[in-house]
């Protein structure tokens, strides 16, 4: 141990902790800015500096290790007037129009003059320009851009896309795409990974909100919406509301409210998807010699856009199956408007997701199988709350309400789609009744549950079957196990891959809690709200075994694979 | 008449004086700027503030050059801007009435024309494709990218086995290296910018003499796949290391009788001690790499059974021929090479120059090599005869300034014409004409040419020719192997187009050049030989790392490496540079500004981890 003091008090800190984090442990608050744990202490904002007791210079506390015997000091003369000074300089240099930004009122910078007690600043205010495409769904604004560098050390270490760098020198030094590419041509996975780890609004995802009241107010359309299962973990937070208050129910009240004419929940047609996947399993595994092996997951558009641009000899692996938001949005547009009796095109499908990557999957030119686009747009969590406030909606004070029917069931193995291992889970409790004729119990495969590793892995048998699954979230980890599995150095049956790490949980669309990675907490949430289904099965959901009896036959049927599975081929991901 | 007075210098003068050779010493020790646009704006800036005011075009031209390069910057620029740059910096650079106007135009012009495509990239993409390449200077200005920081760290904590460990990571020299290497590293010290560069080679040596003998790693599982290595010189040695330690067989084949190359037949012992550069090899040795000595290829062993024998071939036989002057006489008795004469003392035969007067030819290290190991032989005099000034010497100032103060007389600014010699037809005179210093030359350097002045006969007995070193690659050549000149013409890869298996490096293939590089190319060679045969072992950092120290660091003087006294050293080829005393090895360790850790290195390329 080392012993210093800071702020005069006795500190023993571990030998290699950061001042930061020794002061953290103390109860002493130093403010950081572009700081953040193991991923960026780089000492690049200079608003985390200290003064170390008979030394000239300051110190960033973010990544200076203790030194036994120290006095450290975060509150000097010396320190508040440097950090003042220096965040005066970043706001010079960054567009203020706090007003018309995406994060206002949840933005570090923001606090951060707040809690500086800045009132004017000394220096001129002569942001860069801002020059991008903003009908793209992710976008940047360079004009906001506080050169933190959190989104190259995100996409670099974590997701391993290397889309940012920096580019420029100097007093010119910003961030741009990585090779001078236009942004349309980088493999950009639109995870919105570098989106929730932005302390300012340099990244956001293009706002879909006036779209979608212009359809709410437009009425020849009919309006409705579906919700992902991570929102229900995570849509209180941008509202202030907690997590056991902010019941999927609450916000279905909430949407309506709104103006929806229909709200419906992902979770249907995430119990189909594993009606279908689960289905497209068992017949591969059943006919081995004539698949290769493993079959991937298909439900997260992040991924697919990855491996259909980073290991493209890979992506006839991955399973045919739509993903749940598309699957919703072909059965919504065909057998429910044939069910309401009204044209395809006179509905307006809505989908509120965790997920940025969803914004692009819904353009995909083939997921038109009504002739209509599946799923007309898609709202992240964050901006489903921007419309909650928009419509001056009270979420917290509202009464639950049922979802809409029938595309408004959804079984507990549908819910924990939104958390990493999830889908593996939920298709291989389907699996074993597809094959056996019986149900294993609920929670027989929770092995592939967690964060820890690059990828979990488990064996379990289904008959006599022994079926070798994986599970990785994260495209950082997922590149690992793909090298690995392309180099022969492990194989199995059936891999599921989310984006994001923890899965949707952590989804680049949910809310931003700066500092916080929170898809461990909202991932645990999903598995309560599991647990307390009365359905634990995808096959049991009532509303999907009728869609089956009354519309689709059965699982893999001619219907199911003009509705329900797409060609990854058709497209390409990167212009 | 008014009365005249010494004019003191004002305090405002003097701290401007101090201000401008801090911007000298900014400028010449550490990097330049990054881009070229935003580094001549600078510098179209500082010319700005020299401006006495008097004439229009450094006056007001100045002043509107810097406004559409501000514009540029900003990204407001647009292609005419490129257009008007050029022809304001063409006018200045002509109609200025001083230096301070014209020199500032000239640079501007230059600037547009040669970057062009940054201008461009500024005016098109509003930023320039120019990055910061040098997040820790010393290292990668290193060719063989040694972690400095990192074993100047672990040397301050008395770790120097873990130092000789880091070292050897990239560079299995570092004895040797501490002792002759050329360091590179310094020249972009950003300690520089405070008081003048870390002294990098004098710690490594201070580390690799505290170390005393470290073992190499253990070699990986064997391959099964045979190399064999022509040349024991440092490049091949170096490849032979690495080669070794990924696992594969390897064989090197020496002609000499001793391995070590120029290391042992180009740098006399008193820079270079034998028994340092023998223990050294013998750690390469340790790794298995099986060496056979007086082997010539060609006359011993064929290429082609080289080449059928194992499944690649690493060439890197120097640059051992010697460069002849070409003028009359050089053929006498007592007019000998660099070379040779350097072999010859390699070898042990140490000639007695007792009662000789020695005129040494050439300007660069190897002449100042053959002077000093001359004065060591016992010659009565020593001249170093340069067609250049002695400033213009591309010996390290100093070898020359050692030279000189071990009794060498440095002729300069004249050229031989021919050799006379006695009635018996040995040596007696180098006739040289003397030269006048000309206009500065494209290679920056000012060129000679004869002076309107009689030819003068230097007394001389025995005259060595160090104009530079030719590579002995006809055979090379004869084989298919591509040549340029001498040189044999590997890719920058150490392979050739086209051709599988043959790699090479080193001065045979650059040309006389330093030991560093030669060692780089080794390691590169290495790199690409195990990819070759469809390998990918990697060398990785298996040290823990100090943590960054966060004193201050006041300006403090460079400790510079001492020498024996002239008057004893010159007498011995004993080992004539004195180590660093713990004392001072601590002293200089902490004026490293950690740039590892400090600064860009912390974001990225602070440390290579493997490679």
């Amino acid at each position: 141990m080392v012993n210093l003091k800071i702020n005069g008090i006795d500190v023993s800190a571990k030998e290699g902790t950061s001042i930061l984090e020794a002061a953290k442990a103390a109860g002493i608050n130093i403010p950081t800015l572009c700081y953040l744990k193991d991923l960026n202490e780089i000492g690049a904002c200079r608003i985390c500096l200290v003064e170390i007791e008979g030394r000239d210079k300051l110190f960033a506390a973010c990544n200076c290790p203790v030194e036994e015997g120290i006095s450290v000091l975060t509150d000097s003369a010396k320190v508040r007037q440097a950090r003042r000074v220096n965040l005066e300089l970043i706001l010079s240099q960054h567009n203020t129009e706090c007003t018309t930004c995406s994060r206002n009122g949840n933005c570090k910078l923001q606090s951060l003059a707040e809690e500086s007690g800045i009132n004017i600043n000394s220096y001129s205010v002569t942001p860069p320009k801002m020059n991008w495409n903003t009908d793209f769904p992710l976008i940047r604004d360079n004009s906001k851009c506080i050169k933190c560098m959190r989104c190259i050390q995100i996409c670099d270490k974590v997701q391993s896309l290397n889309i940012w760098d920096v580019e420029g020198t100097g007093s010119h030094t910003t961030i741009g795409v990585a090779g001078g590419l236009p942004f349309e041509s980088a493999h950009c996975s639109l995870c919105g990974q570098c989106i929730t780890h932005c302390p300012v609004g340099a990244l956001y995802e293009r706002d879909d909100t006036a779209k979608v009241n212009a359809a709410l107010d437009d009425p020849e359309k009919i309006t409705l919406v579906q919700i992902a299962p991570a929102v229900r973990a995570a849509w209180g937070e941008a509202l202030g509301i907690d997590r056991e208050k902010a019941s999927v129910n609450r916000l279905a009240a909430a949407l309506r409210k709104a103006g929806f004419n229909y709200v419906f929940d992902t979770n249907f047609s995430a119990d189909l998807t594993i009606m279908e996947e689960g289905s497209e399993f068992i017949e591969k595994l059943t006919h081995k010699d004539e698949h290769k092996f493993p079959m991937f997951t298909s439900c997260c558009p992040g991924w697919v856009r990855f491996i259909k641009s980073e290991y493209p000899d890979m992506v006839d692996m991955l399973s045919t199956a739509k993903s749940p938001q598309q699957m919703f949005g072909a059965v919504a547009k065909t057998y429910f408007a044939e069910k309401i009796g009204v044209s395809p095109d006179k509905i307006y499908s809505v989908s509120i997701m965790p997920c940025t990557s969803k914004k692009s999957e819904c353009d995909i030119e083939t997921m038109k199988s009504s002739g209509e686009k599946d799923v007309d747009v898609v709202l992240t969590t964050r901006e489903v709350a921007k419309l909650i406030k928009m419509h001056g909606i009270d979420a917290a004070s509202l009464d639950e309400e049922e979802f809409d029917s029938p595309l408004g069931d959804g079984s507990g193995a549908a819910v924990i789609f939104g958390a990493t291992g999830g889908v593996m889970e939920a298709a291989l409790r389907s699996a074993y009744f597809l094959v056996t004729g019986k149900n294993p119990e609920a929670d027989a495969f929770k092995a592939v549950r967690g964060l820890n590793g690059p990828w979990r892995e488990a064996t379990f048998a289904i008959d006599s079957v022994e079926v070798r699954v994986a599970v990785a979230s994260g495209l950082g980890n997922a590149r690992k196990l793909l090298d690995a599995i392309r180099a022969g150095k492990v194989s199995y049956d059936f891999v599921e891959i989310m984006a994001c790490p923890g899965g949707c949980g952590g989804g680049g669309g949910q809310p931003i809690c700066d500092g916080f990675e929170l898809a461990g907490e909202r991932d645990e949430h999903l598995y309560k709200l599991d647990a307390d289904n009365p359905i634990r099965f995808s096959h049991e959901n009532p509303s999907v075994l009728k869609l089956y009896e009354e519309y689709l036959e059965k699982p893999l049927s001619h219907k199911s694979h003009e509705l329900l599975h797409t060609d990854h081929f058709a497209w390409s991901a990167i212009k | 008449m008014g009365k005249l007075s010494l004019t003191a210098k004002s305090g405002n003068t003097l701290e401007l004086e101090k201000m401008a050779s801090f911007l000298t010493s900014r400028l010449s020790n550490a990097q330049q700027g990054l881009c070229p646009v935003d580094t001549v704006a600078a510098f179209v800036n500082v010319c700005l503030s020299q401006s006495c005011g008097k004439c229009t075009p450094c006056r007001v031209g100045l002043k509107k050059l810097g406004e559409i390069y501000d514009r540029i910057l900003d990204g407001d620029g647009s292609a005419e801007d490129i257009a008007l740059i050029e022809r304001t910096a063409r006018v200045i650079a002509v109609s200025a009435d001083c230096a301070i106007g014209h020199t500032a135009g000239e640079v501007a012009l230059k600037s547009v024309l040669a970057f062009r495509d940054d201008y461009e990239s500024h005016i098109n993409c509003n930023h320039c494709s120019a990055r910061e390449e040098q997040p820790v200077p010393c290292s990668s200005l290193c060719p063989a990218q040694v972690d400095i920081p990192g074993y100047v760290a672990l040397t301050a904590q008395g770790r120097y086995a873990d130092a000789v460990r880091l070292i050897r990571k990239d560079n299995p020299f570092p004895s040797v290296c501490g002792l002759i290497c050329e360091h590179p590293c310094e020249n972009g010290c950003r300690r520089g910018m405070v008081d003048d560069a870390v002294n990098i080679r004098g710690i490594k040596r201070y580390a690799a003499e505290k170390a005393g003998h470290v073992p190499p790693p253990e070699c990986a599982e064997k391959t099964g796949r045979h190399i064999s290595v022509i040349g024991a010189g440092p490049s091949g040695l170096t490849a032979a290391y690495y080669l070794a330690l990924m696992g594969h067989d390897v064989d090197v084949y020496e002609k000499r009788k001793f391995p070590g190359g120029m290391l042992r037949y180009g740098i006399p012992d008193y820079r270079l001690p034998e028994q340092i550069l023998t223990d050294e090899i013998n750690v390469i040795l340790e790794t298995g790499v099986k060496l056979h000595l007086d082997t010539d290829i060609g006359t011993d062993i064929t290429l082609d059974e080289l080449r059928n024998n194992s499944d690649a071939v690493y060439i890197a036989i120097g640059a051992h021929s010697d460069k002849k002057l070409r003028i009359p006489g050089e053929e006498l008795e007592g007019v000998t090479s660099a070379v040779d004469l350097l072999r010859r003392i390699g070898d042990g035969d140490r000639p007695d120059f007792s009662g000789k007067k020695v005129a040494v030819v050439g300007g660069g290290n190897v002449a100042m090599d053959c002077a000093r190991s001359s004065v060591r032989l016992g010659a009565e005099s020593v001249s170093i005869v340069y067609r250049r000034r002695q400033e213009d010497m591309t010996a390290l100032a100093e070898e020359v300034e050692g030279a000189i103060a071990e009794g060498c007389e440095v002729v300069s600014m004249m050229a031989p014409v021919s050799v006379e010699g006695d009635e018996s037809g040995k040596a007696k005179y180098l006739v040289v004409k003397p030269q006048i210093i000309g206009p500065i030359g494209r290679d920056g350097r000012p060129g000679v040419r004869p002076a309107d002045q009689p030819e003068v006969k230097l007394e001389a007995d025995i005259i060595i020719v160090a104009i530079g070193q030719a590579i002995e690659s006809e055979k090379f050549g004869e084989h298919g192997l591509p040549l340029k000149w001498d040189t044999i013409a590997a890719t920058d890869e150490c392979d050739f187009e086209g051709i599988d298996g043959i790699f090479c490096g080193g001065d045979c293939a650059t040309g006389p050049a330093t030991v560093i590089k030669a060692i780089a190319a080794g390691k590169v060679g290495a790199r690409n030989i195990d990819t070759y045969l469809g390998y990918n072992h990697e060398f990785a950092l298996d040290i823990e790392m100090p943590a960054p120290s966060l004193l201050d660091k006041p300006a403090c003087g460079r400790v510079k490496m001492k020498e024996r006294a002239a008057n004893e050293r010159k007498h011995d080829f004993a080992l004539m540079e004195q180590c660093m005393t713990d004392e001072e090895a601590s002293q200089e360790c902490s004026r490293c500004l950690g740039c590892d850790h400090f600064g860009y290195g912390k974001f990225r390329g602070g440390r290579y981890f493997r490679w």
